[in-house]
């Protein structure tokens, strides 16, 4: 295992020794101090364990990698994220997996605000609660909340499954509950089994796009 | 009335034919009315400048003999690899989707050709764009609509999208009309709905945030391409100053003229500045800060010739940006398409209707047949023509100012033919020494 220590090494030296050709398979970052754009842009099936909090973008644009950051993590952790595994073990702030593509993001315990805006694909689980506006625009993917929704939750979505385990404290413009049928049970709890979170599809709703904003319509006014 | 006195017709000034015209269809409709292009009002512009030739005082350069360096470098601040550009004359951020792939190609060829950058738009990057394209700027925009890190390490340059002149504080709509298969492909969306563009990134918000947002896509570059920020022409003294501060190696700033692809036609008309007041406000903002001339400016918005090429400069710009008229470069509004365009509803010179996908010059379409109407050598022939004409017209202009390099043109040069330039330029009403707005000595 390679480690490398934030407390004596720039976040750029990190950076780029992840980057490119990358010979080490497993890294070890330590003294994060929470540092912004920590393992940033990596695209190599590497496993890095960040051994703190963890600042604005760690993660970002992730390929192939999996991440652990055994802290909390700041604003729009894993944003863009295309592949491999981002895992908090704690909390996350505002904006985590913003407009990712790919791969799986777990956040052990609570996310903060517009977790999963415009995400494209990625797949989000959230042991805990999750903040307002929550996947706001959210295009493709499937966000997963085993505690509690704040306001808003999934305004003008495209095509994102949402599951919430707890209470949503309200919808936003054209997101409506859905029906649960088997192959939704069936990718959740796959879902859950891959996050290692221990709880029952059964116990979820679904909630998604209503399909009512995807055209202009003059009597749609209100909710644009 | 008597035969004396007939009845005279006179129209509003208030409720002309244009407004009255405007309330009936939105009282049809329902919705307002959206269109491509920039404004069309007139605004004070770079014809109200003029060029003050060298004569007596001043040393004129001689034309076709002695040289008129054009070359510019953009992003020298903190990019390892600087993008430098034989032309101070760059093709501004268009979309696929909201054009063509062969007009995305064209703008590539005649960009290279004339040694120039092209732009990508929201959507992302194509490869007949980045194939054709010698120096390819990746835009980063608030949708990330087909925003990639392996596009954006393909990347000469990124700019950060935070807003455009015809629409600044609005974010974008792509009609479902162009919302294609591929194009829905790009932009992971449903085929065929409206597409809309968020206004505002989503994992940041202010100037403090943009530095470190700035700071992570060096880092996922490893510091070598430059990075863009774009602004929206509103309040340019300002948001140059946060830019700047935040990092950005290239401000591109445009004005109110500056085309858009599809946006509501009372956003067009009342949101935002023209490029003529905005550009002095830039350049105040870098010169406080120690960094004009450093980090770079390009303007953009209403840039149709080289007097236009040479004013933006004059005031301080160090290259300029066009769209519009980079898209009639390659053809749109072409005379031979009069016919085709009257059958929707226009005419050669007038068509807008750049959201609605029906542009028989095959440009702002994504009708597959329409599409073959553009011929992407030929396109990019003409509009590397173009460029050509706009720097040698720009050359022209500054030795007639007796300057060896278009970078050294300054506001010395410039007077204006109206007090409104000349207040919004801060240069003297021709003929006078007189600057509106600024303090007599």
């Amino acid at each position: 295992m390679k480690t490398i220590d934030l407390s004596s090494t720039s976040v750029r030296v990190l950076n780029q020794s992840l980057h490119g050709e990358v010979q080490d398979l497993e890294w070890q970052v330590t003294h994060p101090g929470g540092k912004h754009n920590l393992a940033v842009g990596i695209n190599a099936a590497v496993a890095v364990d960040i051994e703190g909090h963890a600042g604005y973008y760690c993660a970002g644009m992730n390929q192939q990698a999996s991440v652990t950051v055994h802290g909390n993590v700041g604003v729009g952790v894993a944003e863009n994220m295309m592949s491999g595994l981002v895992r908090v073990k704690g909390s996350a702030s505002q904006a985590a997996g913003a407009t990712a593509h790919g791969g799986l993001l777990v956040i052990e315990g609570d996310a903060g605000a517009r977790c999963g805006i415009s995400m494209k694909g990625v797949d989000i689980v959230v042991g805990g609660n999750i903040g307002h506006m929550s996947c706001f625009m959210g295009q493709a993917g499937r966000l997963v909340v085993c505690g509690d929704a704040g306001d808003a939750l999934g305004d003008s979505l495209y095509e994102v499954r949402i599951y919430v385990k707890g209470s949503v404290q309200s919808l936003g413009s054209d997101c409506i509950q859905k029906d649960m049928r088997a192959e939704h049970l069936q990718e959740l709890q796959e879902l859950l089994n891959k996050a290692g979170l221990d709880h029952k599809a059964a116990d979820f709703k679904r909630y998604g796009s209503a399909r009512q904003l995807y055209n202009f319509k003059v009597d749609n006014a209100s909710a644009y | 009335m008597s035969e004396q006195f007939p009845p005279v017709l006179r129209e509003s000034a208030t409720f002309d034919r244009l407004t009255i015209q405007e309330i009936q269809r939105a009282a049809e409709t329902g919705i307002y009315d959206i269109r491509g292009g920039g404004t069309k009002r007139r605004v004070p512009h770079f014809d109200d400048l003029l060029l003050l030739g060298a004569s007596v005082s001043r040393y004129p350069l001689e034309g076709y003999r002695e040289k008129c360096g054009t070359d510019v470098v953009l992003g020298n601040r903190f990019a390892k690899k600087p993008i430098h550009l034989k032309i101070p004359v760059t093709i501004a951020g268009m979309s696929f989707g909201a054009l063509s792939a062969n007009a995305k190609e064209a703008l590539g060829r005649g960009a290279t050709i004339a040694g120039t950058s092209t732009t990508t738009g929201d959507g992302g990057m194509t490869p007949e764009e980045r194939g054709q394209s010698q120096h390819l700027v990746y835009q980063y925009l608030p949708s990330r609509y087909g925003m990639n890190p392996d596009d954006l390490r393909k990347a000469d340059a990124i700019e950060i999208v935070l807003g455009q002149g015809a629409k600044p504080g609005g974010g974008g709509m792509l009609l479902g009309m162009k919302v294609t298969e591929r194009v829905a492909g790009m932009r992971t969306l449903p085929i065929g709905v409206d597409q809309r563009s968020a206004c505002r990134h989503p994992d940041w918000t202010g100037p403090d945030d943009l530095a470190i947002k700035i700071a992570e896509i060096r880092e996922i570059t490893d510091w070598e391409k430059p990075i863009y920020v774009k602004i929206g022409a509103s309040r340019p003294y300002y948001d140059v100053k946060l830019a700047v501060k935040a990092g950005a190696d290239v401000i591109v700033l445009d004005g109110m003229q500056g085309g858009t692809a599809a946006t509501q036609e009372v956003f067009i008309e009342h949101v935002g500045i023209p490029i003529l007041p905005a550009i002095p406000q830039a350049v105040q903002a870098l010169q406080e800060m120690g960094m004009h001339r450093k980090v770079q400016l390009i303007v953009s918005g209403g840039i149709r010739n080289g007097a236009d090429v040479a004013k933006a400069m004059a005031l301080g710009a160090d290259a300029v940006a066009i769209g519009t008229a980079a898209l009639i470069a390659l053809g749109d509004n072409h005379p031979r398409l009069d016919s085709e365009l009257k059958k929707i509803g226009s005419a050669a010179g007038f068509y807008d209707d750049w959201q609605n996908g029906r542009d028989p010059a095959g440009i702002t379409t994504q009708d597959p047949a329409l599409a073959k109407c553009l011929n992407p050598e030929e396109a990019g022939r003409r509009l590397a023509n173009y460029l050509r004409v706009l720097v040698l017209e720009a050359q022209t202009m500054a030795r007639a100012c007796g300057k060896s390099h278009l970078h050294n043109l300054d506001p010395e040069d410039l007077v204006a033919l109206t007090v409104e330039a000349a207040a919004m330029a801060r240069v003297p009403l021709a003929g006078t020494a007189w600057v509106p707005g600024q303090a007599q000595y």
